[in-house]
């Protein structure tokens, strides 16, 4: 019902109310006026066909009809309903006229609806036909089916398409004879839109049955054993008791309810109440119960085991014909595998994606633990700032785009220098003693987060991403993925390439690479490592306000927003291997892909993924302490 | 006399760097042995292989009578097996006294549990005074080990070293950065020392070395490039030409 | 050189252990079930609590300020603790409670009936009605007495074995210490980790057995509990740190590498110490959280180990009585300033609320104790005892650092 509904508004939005009158729908109505009033669903099926061919006013004439908001006035005009009211047939408005809703049942309903489909199929307009597609993708009789396939030549490509599509799907669903409806599940093995999956759900829907030997002219999909994993006994004594073929089993609560009843002076068959704590104890005293007639036998484990041995157990298919449901079957492996291999690729995607992220979010990390053997735990709060530079600036500039172009060199130097400050207060101060530094900087980091929630509050705010990086990018129903996460990508392959470019053919990058082989060395040739390890501190933490903005465009910005992160960028840096960009990128694409397999595997239990991940990555550094990308030389011995 | 240590046919490289290249090498139970070679020559990896600190990628090192294998043992276990080593700088715990410093190399059980249990007795302190005083510092028992002179700082090392009896000592530098009385003293002990064991002393001042008048052994490009007395390395035309100097 | 006893090795062990005790009688004296009444029970409770606190406080001092591993994974053990004794409290309680309902139906319930009420009842709210296998020894007081000492320690034995033998150490051990106890956390989280995910176990406080017992008397022996244990323990971590073992750990502390030279098992010295840290913090989360009434997976998250570290490295580390004041002075202020009781602070233009303010507050002291006071609180003592390290300007004499420099020597 709620279909029609659904096309009966769709409908009311694009019918143009029909300005001329009608003369062929008047002389329709004039002669039928008695069964427009009082339809059957047996018989009012030509009418509505010849409703149906006098055109758009026909249409909207049924369309008005099936959704109940018809009526009939005195002198034998039909209404639909409105304020004010039309007249059905000439189209034209007729304030103040009232009528009798005709209210026709749901059989006559069905009827008008699968010719309003019907007529609609070779509609003139694209929109109609691709409205009644949609109606008739969610289900149609055979009727419909043959209209369709009247119907199938279409001007327009795309809909020319989807008919053919459809008209195959419907085949299969309600074809007027097998061998046709294997022939169209052929046609369409191995696809894998979620539309024909459907279409083989219902085919290859089973039912269990218990009997002694295969049902005659039953299709069987296979005989399963009591006790498998497919039907474990439970289940099988069951299935057995549904069809009446065993009785009962009594149940733990079924005796203790069966004993409660029989309570006679304290005592249940000879067995004082008290004494009944004992599994052993109720079954004598329901035995004694047995003995003296009180109560009917229940099965015992000797006559359920019997039933078992005497009966088989088979999955029967709804569908009768083997061949539909072999041809199907066939159809539901090709698209599986196809299915597998899709969702593999896509499941490739996401990991990119979350890689990209984790990427994006250690590589700062992984520069200051590479030149200054600090961690700094503040990292994660100025991925914060970063993500609420993004929020303010959007308060600010209207214009999503713009704001984003505004955002990111904003978030770049709003860390930038937060980094450099924190350098010059704190860390500069604590030079080789890293626990010392990874304590303080944790301080920081709680007084930052508490800092964030003073002033943008607990609740969570939005970094809303410009159009252009809304919706997704779709290859099929399988494999899709979201353009803020392409972008993402894009992002973190933009910095990678910056970061290569920095430190391979600029003199920063050289001094760097002095830094972090040999401060004394460097200090000698006259590089400050002091400025050195400030601006690669500066650079570490502005690329964490980068991946703030990146992070923010797709989760809530909290303050713990860093915290989230923070620890899987330490593990990218630590499985990556220190110092080295590529370690981090691998550690970043081992970490990502791993998570997503493994929350692949267990798809609704995302925490056991991040344990089963964390677990992973102790044990990894049991094999490489260094990382998979070690520092190399005589120096990494040490 | 069969040798205390054995080294035979061992290769590491660092990058691609040959650091030990082939080097073969072997010292009797008691014996001092000079090791000299210019810088690079792979004295100190060479050590590092002997003491459990680098693995080497090939060869074999055998130590003691049972001509136990060393490659399978850690560190700790080849300092228990009887090897000490003494590093070119002072290693001292700085922030523990003398007397703490000197108990830890005690020869003891090592394993925490038995370090968990064990107390001074009268003869672990005695044992303590007597080597601090052997090293000149029984006046600085009580201090901390790093308000120590870099000069006591070495003595303290030595006195350590002493304290777990080593049956090989491979001492690293041992006159780098000391006046020239603290070098005629650290001569006249290393010399004592190779009476009851085996001594090994990496060093590249020629003058010291000739004061230690005993088998020289020459590392360049981390092989033995000739070993014999002084005298005859020094006539040696290779040597002449890669370490003394054309 | 002369042979003293440990514990008058140093004055401090007894002067905290007094301490202690006068202020554990004072409590007792002032509170509500054997006293005027001056300390109201949630007091007393706090006061237990920060006990506990404190003798975790002096596990991690072990473990950080003597061995020299930060660890940041140290709270999964004193979570673990918890959990396992309130297995035991929920198991229990549920147990008579449901008992009671099951006998007012008419037929007596089995054992077997029994265990599946109470597993409904503790599990429904996880959409569960079985009894997990690690429930086993629920019913069980001395067993799950156990248990907190036993799994804490095999967790600390088996990560800290995986850890030290492949040298994991410096910054990459502390990050590994910290996904130790977040993977531990968000096992937990899971409805289907036995342990009724994020609900975590609840009605600690009722002691099973002592229904008649009310709560401002269970508090005050709680405190007695607390602060006998974190006598007991201290006077543990003392005597481990005070003779030659102590004098190890220090060494593996300043140089790992040069206790190896000198024989000893480092990895073995790690794994004692860790684990025996374990299983005291344990003891003491085992303590907390009957006090508590509730623990629940977020107690796990990383950021409650690095409390910790801060208040011992507030307090002195190092130093035991450090760690034990750390954790008392910031605990009880955090508390008090994040419970709304402090008065705000008017600064003319802007008025300080310290519910808000007390974490950046705490954060950057924080900072400011690390940068000029490493040594912390205990460094004021220090300095009344006169423990002063020589002043060390001037220029180096000796080739190398640590040798005396110019003004000593001249001294």
């Amino acid at each position: 019902m709620t279909r029609f509904r659904l096309l009966a508004c769709a409908l009311a939005l694009i019918l143009p109310i029909p300005a001329l009158a009608n003369p062929a729908l008047q002389a329709v109505v004039d002669g039928n006026i008695d069964q427009i009033e009082r339809p059957s669903r047996l018989t009012v099926g030509p009418l509505v066909a010849e409703i149906a061919a006098t055109g758009p006013e026909g249409l909207a004439l049924l369309q008005a009809w099936a959704g109940r908001d018809l009526s009939l006035t005195d002198d034998g005009r039909l209404l639909i309903a409105g304020d004010p009211p039309l007249d059905a047939v000439t189209g034209d408005l007729a304030p103040g006229a009232e009528g009798s809703a005709l209210r026709p049942n749901s059989g006559v309903r069905g009827v008008i609806e699968s010719a309003l489909v019907t007529g609609l199929l070779s509609d003139p307009d694209p929109a109609r036909r691709a409205s009644a597609l949609d109606t008739l993708a969610r289900g149609g009789t055979f009727e419909q089916l043959q209209a369709l396939r009247g119907a199938l030549d279409d001007p327009d490509p795309a809909l020319a398409a989807r008919k053919a599509r459809l008209e195959r799907l419907l085949t299969i669903q309600v074809g007027e004879d097998n061998a046709a409806r294997v022939n169209a599940i052929n046609d369409l093995a191995g696809d894998v839109g979620l539309d024909f999956r459907a279409a083989l759900n219902p085919l290859l829907a089973t039912r269990t049955v218990a009997a002694p030997e295969p049902p005659d002219g039953a299709n069987v999909a296979r005989e399963l054993t009591p006790g498998g994993d497919d039907l474990p006994r439970d289940a099988a004594l069951a299935q057995l008791v549904q069809q009446d073929l065993l009785q009962p089993p009594l149940t733990r609560d079924g005796l203790r309810g069966v004993l409660a009843q029989h309570i006679v002076d304290g005592k249940v068959g000879g067995i004082p109440v008290a004494d009944l704590s004992s599994p052993d104890a109720r079954d004598r005293a329901y035995e004694a119960l047995e003995a003296a007639g009180t109560v009917p036998p229940a099965a015992t484990d000797a006559e359920a085991e019997a039933a078992l041995e005497a009966n088989r157990f088979f999955q029967l298919y709804a569908e009768t014909d083997p061949a539909v449901t072999d041809a199907a079957a066939a159809a539901q492996t090709r698209a599986q595998v196809r299915l597998a291999a899709m969702t593999t690729i896509d499941l490739g995607l996401d990991a990119l994606s979350l890689a990209s992220i984790y990427f994006l979010a250690a590589i700062g990390l992984a520069v200051t633990f590479g030149v200054m053997r600090v961690i700094n735990m503040a990292h994660g709060e100025f991925i914060m700032m970063g993500a609420y530079t993004g929020y303010t600036v959007q308060t600010l500039i209207a214009d999503r785009t713009l704001s984003l172009i505004v955002a990111l060199p904003l978030a770049f130097a709003m860390t930038f220098v937060a980094g450099v400050v924190l350098y010059r207060l704190v860390i500069r101060h604590l030079a080789h003693r890293p626990l010392e530094t990874l304590l303080a900087t944790f301080g920081v980091s709680i007084a930052l987060q508490q800092l964030a929630k003073n002033i943008f509050g607990t609740q969570a705010r939005p970094l809303t991403s410009p159009a252009w990086l809304e919706g997704s990018i779709t290859v099929n129903d399988v494999i899709g993925v979201s353009s803020i996460r392409v972008a993402i990508f894009v992002l973190a392959l933009m910095f990678l390439g910056l970061f290569l470019f920095i430190m391979k053919r600029t003199r920063l990058g050289l001094e760097v690479r002095a830094v972090t082989q040999n401060p004394g060395m460097a200090a000698s040739m006259g590089i400050n490592p002091d400025r050195i390890a400030m601006l690669t501190f500066g650079l570490g933490s502005g690329i964490a306000g980068i991946a703030g903005i990146a992070i923010g465009l797709f989760a809530q910005v909290t303050s713990e927003l860093g915290q989230g992160y923070i620890v899987q960028s330490f593990m990218t840096v630590v499985v990556g291997g220190v110092g080295n960009i590529w370690g981090t990128l691998a550690g970043a694409t081992l970490i990502g892909g791993l998570s997503k397999v493994i929350e692949s595997l267990n798809p609704a239990n995302t925490l056991a993924a991040q344990t089963f991940m964390i677990l992973f990555i102790i044990i990894f550094i049991q094999f490489r302490p260094r990382g998979i990308i070690p520092q190399r030389g005589r120096a990494a011995e040490a | 006399m069969s040798a205390l240590l054995e080294v035979s046919g061992i290769s590491k490289s660092f990058d691609g760097f040959k650091a030990i290249n082939n080097l073969s090498f072997s010292i009797n139970a008691v014996e001092l042995r000079a090791v000299i070679g210019p810088n690079g020559a792979g004295k100190t990896t060479f050590m590092d292989i002997v003491t459990g600190k680098t693995t080497p990628d090939d060869g074999e090192v055998r130590f003691g009578e049972n001509g136990r294998s060393l490659l399978k043992m850690n560190e700790a276990q080849i300092a228990r097996a009887g090897i000490g080593r003494k590093f070119q700088r002072p290693t001292v715990f700085e922030d523990q006294t003398v007397a703490d410093n000197l108990t830890m190399a005690l020869k003891a059980d090592r394993n925490p549990f038995a370090v968990l249990g064990w107390r001074p007795s009268r003869k672990s302190q005695a044992r303590v005074l007597a080597l601090a005083d052997e090293v000149g510092l029984s006046a600085q028992l009580t201090r901390r080990a790093g308000e120590l002179s870099h000069g006591q700082k070495q003595w303290l090392e030595i006195g350590m070293l002493l304290a777990s009896a080593p049956r090989l000592l491979l001492v690293d530098e041992p006159a780098a950065g000391m006046t020239l009385a603290e070098r005629e003293q650290t001569t006249t002990l290393l010399c004592k020392l190779a009476e009851t064991r085996a001594v090994v002393v990496v060093e590249h001042d020629m003058d010291f070395v000739r004061r230690l008048n005993c088998k020289v052994t020459v590392l360049h490009q981390g092989s033995v490039l000739a070993e014999g007395s002084l005298d005859h390395v020094t006539r040696n035309p290779n040597v002449i030409d890669v370490y003394l100097g054309r | 050189m002369t042979r003293k006893p440990f514990i008058l090795q140093s004055p401090s062990i007894l002067v905290v252990l007094a301490v202690l005790a006068v202020f554990t009688v004072a409590v007792t004296v002032l509170s509500h079930a054997y006293g005027s009444g001056v300390i109201p029970t949630s007091t007393v409770k706090v006061f237990g609590m920060t006990l506990c606190l404190a003798l975790a406080a002096v596990a991690m001092d072990l473990v950080w300020g003597y061995l020299g591993i930060l660890s940041l994974g140290q709270m999964a053990f004193f979570a673990l603790g918890g959990y396992m004794i309130g297995q035991w409290l929920m198991y229990a309680r549920t147990e008579s409670i449901v008992a009671v309902q099951l006998a007012q139906s008419p037929i007596p319930p089995t054992a077997l009936e029994l265990q599946e009420a109470v597993a409904n009842q503790i599990f429904g709210v996880v959409g569960s009605a079985d009894l997990p296998l690690v429930w086993s020894f629920a019913h069980s007081l001395p067993l799950q007495m156990l248990l907190v000492v036993v799994v804490p320690g095999l967790l600390a034995l088996v990560f800290g074995w995986l850890a030290f033998r492949s040298r994991v150490n410096g910054v990459y051990l502390s990050i590994l210490t910290q996904a130790m106890t977040l993977a531990l956390a968000l096992w937990l989280f899971q409805n289907d980790s036995g342990f009724r995910g994020n609900n975590g176990l609840s009605g600690l406080q009722n002691l099973p057995g002592l229904e008649g017992v009310d709560q401002a008397t269970l508090s005050v022996w709680f405190l007695w509990a607390s602060a006998a244990a974190l006598g007991v323990f201290y006077l543990l971590a003392a005597w481990v740190v005070s003779g030659k073992f102590g004098s190890v750990i220090r060494a593996i502390r300043d140089d790992e590498t040069r206790v190896r030279f000198l024989g000893y098992p480092v990895e073995g010295f790690k794994l004692v110490v860790f684990t025996l840290a374990a299983m005291i913090t344990a003891v003491a989360g085992a303590l907390y959280y009957p006090q508590a009434g509730i623990i629940n997976p977020a107690e796990l998250m990383p950021i409650a180990s690095i409390y910790l570290a801060v208040w011992v490295a507030i307090g002195g580390r190092g130093r035991l009585y450090g760690a034990v004041i750390g954790a008392v002075v910031v605990s009880l202020l955090s508390s008090w300033f994040t419970g709304g009781r402090a008065p705000d602070l008017n600064l003319g233009v802007y008025v300080v609320n310290w519910v808000d303010w007390w974490q950046v507050a705490l954060g950057l002291s924080f900072v400011l104790v690390t940068l000029f006071a490493p040594k912390g609180i205990a460094g004021i003592f220090d300095r009344l005892a006169g423990v002063m390290p020589p002043s060390r300007r001037g220029l180096d004499l000796g080739a190398d650092q640590g040798a005396l420099q110019e003004q000593e020597a001249k001294a």
